[in-house]
């Protein structure tokens, strides 16, 4: 057997956590350095993995870097991970939101150690469901993300932290039990818990309707995700959390529900997705226009970030239920592109109100003078996130828009892809007067000693800007991996 | 009856044996530490005959009174660890009661004895005895604070047990008043040959069905016989709280698994309405100790009312025995790894209460605050052990849900796990709950909470399966699949 790639990958965050749980009396800066140097090896890894994965034509549906255990025999479940072009994006861009998010974590002060312990748990578990390829496997990562961002969220939060922690659980279990039903009804359906196998494979004795199975699974990755209107759990969490969690749970949490839908809805029943494409095109829609309006109207910085997700999250689903080849292809890149934008504008955020101590819209203003860099990144950031040309934000919402337009899943598209396309504005407005109102105007006398970002932050935020221009200017670097991943499920829905 | 049948008993013999010694040796020891030192040694013994007639065919013995079987091998090494655990665990308790250290751990054995007549007891008469032996044990324990909580539960429990075991007695007699027999594997005969289908035509056998499940309803604290939970939780000292949680739950478990499977598992009508009976009392029971559970602010209360919607869960499991047609294992196997699953979790999180109320001397969950701070060890382990009950990984909690839940979506019971998982995510409120308290509450003294080292082996004992049996189950869940095997008669 070869070196174990992906295992490693997973796992080196927890090696790394037991490290930390085990220093005794640990000064800070080891803490940080340790999970720093299991992150960044986790990176290395993924990125080796990215450099050594067959592009041939050859390999188009193939699972790459398998490992398969048995580990369950009962009810025949392994421990079985491997990459396909559809999660091998997704891994890097946790791998890459792990160690910027131990740099932005770098100025902690409330218990260190157990705040790294959690944090490398929290990636563990995320690159947990991208790599799984069994389903109760799949279905114990995600849960197990659960844990660590409750306490995140309760402990080194703000605000009503506890609220939004809880709530943030108690939405997230409802809609894993849902799947949890619906995945032990395609157990009991197929016989097989094997997520390739399952593609395309038809139900010998479906215990339920196929349609339910569908729904079941759906409504715990549209939590999640979140579509129209089961998001109000996304403004209270991502607010109220610390920095870098709100890092990743904008960056990657949410992509598992993206690629979710995509894995298990539409690849194991994809006519019944071609069927309800329709509703859940308009719900993208939906959720695109309502988030950016909602978006408009929010004084909280840190709120405001939040809720642009929900109307970028909607373009995924709008990619994903458009279900032609390139639609997906747009959708899997606006995932990877969303995950580093809006990584990048909540560490902003973050930067802004350390230095600043302000969150709120009325109350900044003017800090384009005290701030050269931060002024700087951030429009990048912002630039980006209504999709410059030149940025990621562009080449995914292009491809994104394209593929949906010409797919003839759903008649009509045309209609819901312009609308889509009019989020594009409502995003530029809020964007540019977010910038405006926080870096622009007269400088303000209360933030005249406010510092820039320091070095390590720089390190962070260029990171992010780097992989940003990288992706657009270059984006064929993932649609290469990409395309081969959703071109056997867009070829399941046969359209 | 030989004495050559006497081999089979060796487990309970000897740890009746140790019993008495206890309480012999009780007039001469001083240091009553000792005593509970027997103790471990005795259920050691006896786990020691138990596991050496793991594997043997199933016979049943005494003229069909004892099954000898993996299911009563397995229960009964269940009952022994969950004994053996207490007993570390209550070093630290015991010092609340100055006198009587040695009839306390002597009960503790006896009333071990009696649940492992009780789970391979295969004749009413012997099941009737073995749960009065293991019930007047547990009366006397959960009174032995003397104190106005502690002497209310015990009387409370003594009462109510004894309404039930009327109630009980009452089902075994119709059985035995239409039947003319006592033993389960001819009850079985009896039930199979019986003309006309259908519980209607027989309502001698419906009466007697309702009457046994009402029996050891109260017993496992199913719907509509939880009532007394709340109150003996709460006022037993929390070691024995442990022990009715756990062992009696599962020895409850063990009997009606055995008397509704052998004696009542076939014919298939017979078997699906009882099958469908316990699963609307599951879809109640857990829907009220959830509920309820979330407006308790004593802990004890709380994990006793999450204890109902635990029972609720497994309860799941015996419906899909009941709803088994094709008689696959699933229900017995998933009902005993959810049984290990929750007995380990249930006795961490009951042995950390221990230490941390000996401390701060309150049950109170506000009580709590910052415990992460002044005790770590037994924060985390609580911690852990309150995860595993909501069924997050990685712990046993959520693998134990997954294969109770599959067997029973595996036999057309969607919907009542449907109710089962969606109860699991509202559960996430109260035990988080606790969590939240004792993470990101403000301490209320910097004094650290001291623990024996019996304490703390025991609690990390129990950790160490939650995980284990959360991360690589394939072992246990292969176990389980061999104690569902439950000796139907040759």
């Amino acid at each position: 057997m070869s070196f174990p790639y992906l295992s490693t990958i997973v796992f080196l965050p927890v090696v790394g956590l037991v490290i930390i749980a085990l220093l005794p009396k640990p000064q800070q800066k080891t803490v940080k350095l340790t999970a720093l140097i299991f992150a960044l090896a986790s990176f290395a890894l993924s990125i080796a993995v990215f450099y050594l994965f067959d592009r041939s034509n050859g390999s188009i549906g193939q699972i790459q870097f398998e490992e398969k255990l048995s580990w369950i025999p009962a009810i025949n479940a392994f421990y079985h991970v491997g990459v396909d072009g559809l999660s091998l994006p997704l891994v890097i861009l946790m791998t890459f939101l792990g160690v910027l998010a131990v740099l932005v974590s770098w100025n902690i002060q409330l218990r260190p150690k157990e705040y790294f312990i959690w944090l490398l748990l929290l990636e563990t578990s995320i690159l947990g469901v991208f790599c799984s390829l069994d389903l109760v496997l799949f279905f114990l990562f995600w849960e197990l993300e659960l844990i660590p961002m409750y306490f995140l969220i309760s402990v080194w939060g703000s605000g009503r932290k506890e609220y939004s922690a809880i709530k943030y659980v108690i939405y997230t279990l409802v809609g894993s039990a849902l799947m949890l039903v619906g995945i032990l009804s395609i157990y009991f359906s197929t016989g097989s818990l094997n997520m390739m196998e399952l593609a395309g494979m038809s139900a010998t004795k479906a215990v339920i309707p196929l349609a339910a199975m569908f729904f079941l699974l759906l409504t715990g990755f549209a939590i999640k995700l979140p579509v129209f209107p089961l998001h109000t759990w996304l403004p209270d969490a991502h607010t109220d959390a610390p920095t870098a969690a709100s890092v990743i749970l904008a960056g990657a949490l949410l992509k598992m529900g993206g690629y979710g839908m995509i894995r298990l809805c539409v690849s194991i029943f994809p006519q019944v997705a071609l069927q309800y494409a329709p509703l859940l095109v308009v719900l993208a829609v939906v959720s695109v226009l309502y988030g950016a309006a909602v978006t408009l109207r929010q004084k909280d910085l840190k709120r405001l970030i939040a809720y642009s997700s929900v109307s970028h999250m909607g373009y995924v689903l709008l990619g994903v239920f458009a279900l032609s080849q390139v639609s997906l292809t747009g959708a899997v890149l606006q995932m990877f592109s969303h995950g580093i934008i809006t990584g990048l504008l909540f560490a902003m955020v973050g930067l802004v109100y350390d230095k600043s101590h302000e969150r709120n819209l009325d109350n900044l203003g003017g800090l384009a003078r005290q701030m050269p860099v931060i002024v700087v990144v951030f429009s990048i950031a912002g630039l980006a996130s209504l999709g410059l040309p030149g940025t990621s934000g562009f080449a995914a919402e292009f491809i994104t828009f394209v593929g949906s337009y010409s797919s003839p899943a759903v008649p009509g598209i045309q209609l819901y892809t312009i609308l889509g396309v009019f989020g594009i504005v409502l995003t530029a407005g809020y964007i540019l007067w977010m910038l405006q109102r926080v870096f622009y105007g007269p400088p303000l006398e209360k933030f005249s000693k406010v510092p820039d970002a320091n070095n390590i932050d720089k390190i962070c935020i260029f990171s992010f800007v780097a992989a940003i221009m990288l992706v657009g200017i270059y984006p064929a670097i993932l649609t290469n991996v990409i395309k081969l991943g959703v071109e056997p499920i867009a070829r399941l829905v046969g359209l | 009856m030989t004495l050559n049948e006497l081999r089979f008993l060796t487990p309970e013999l000897s740890l009746l044996g140790f019993a008495l010694a206890i309480i012999l040796l009780d007039l001469f020891i001083k240091q009553k530490r000792v005593l509970a030192g027997i103790g471990i040694a005795g259920v050691i013994v006896s786990a020691g005959f138990t596991v050496a007639m793991w594997g043997e065919p199933g016979v049943a013995i005494f003229g069909r009174m004892l099954a000898v079987d993996n299911f009563a091998l397995f229960f009964k090494l269940l009952m022994l660890v969950a004994t053996g655990l207490i007993i570390l665990a209550s070093q630290d308790y015991v010092r609340k009661f100055k006198r009587f250290q040695g009839e306390y751990y002597a009960l503790i054995l006896i009333s071990a004895v009696g649940m492992m007549l009780l789970v391979a007891a295969s004749d009413l008469i012997s099941i009737y005895v073995s749960l009065e032996l293991t019930g007047i044990s547990l009366y006397v324990l959960a009174s032995f604070l003397k104190d106005r909580k502690s002497s209310e539960a015990g009387l409370k429990y003594l009462l109510l047990g004894a309404v039930a075991s009327a109630v009980l007695l009452y089902g075994m007699a119709l059985v035995f008043g239409f039947t003319g027999r006592t033993c389960l594997m001819c009850i079985a005969e009896y039930v199979q040959g019986m003309p006309g289908a259908g519980l209607l035509n027989n309502p001698a056998l419906l009466l007697a069905m309702v009457f046994l499940a009402a029996g050891f309803g109260f017993k496992i604290a199913c719907f509509p016989f939880q009532m007394w939970v709340p109150d003996v939780y709460e006022g037993a000292p929390t070691p024995i709280t442990a022990y009715l949680s756990v062992a009696s739950k599962a020895a409850g478990f063990a009997v009606i698994l055995r008397v509704f499977f052998v004696a009542l598992g076939s014919p298939e009508w017979l078997s699906l309405n009882w099958g469908m009976m316990f699963a609307v009392l599951s879809a109640i029971t857990m829907t009220v100790g959830n509920v309820v559970a979330i407006l308790q602010s004593n802990i004890k209360r709380m994990l006793g009312y999450s204890s109902i919607a635990q029972a609720g869960y497994l309860m799941v499991g015996l419906a899909t025995v009941g709803m088994a047609v094709g008689h696959d294992a699933l229900g017995q196997s998933g009902l005993i790894f959810f049984l290990m699953s929750y007995a380990v979790t249930n006795l961490g999180a009951f042995i950390a209460i221990i230490a941390i109320s000996n401390t701060i001397d309150s049950d109170e969950i506000n009580k709590y605050t910052g415990m992460g701070k002044r005790a770590p060890f037994l924060a985390a382990a609580l911690t852990l052990c309150l995860i595993s009950l909501i069924g997050l990984p990685p712990t046993a909690g959520l693998i134990a849900k997954i294969y109770i839940f599959s067997g029973a979506v595996q036999n057309g019971l969607l919907w009542l796990v449907i109710v089962a998982v969606i109860n699991s995510a509202i559960s996430a409120f109260y035990y988080l709950r606790v969590v939240k308290v004792m993470w990101s509450g403000v301490p209320t003294s910097e004094k650290k909470v001291p623990s024996s080292w019996a304490l703390r082996t025991a609690l990390a004992l129990c950790c160490l399966f939650v995980v284990l049996l959360g991360v690589i189950p394939g072992g246990f869940v292969s176990i389980a699949e061999a104690a569902a095997k439950i000796f139907v008669g040759s």
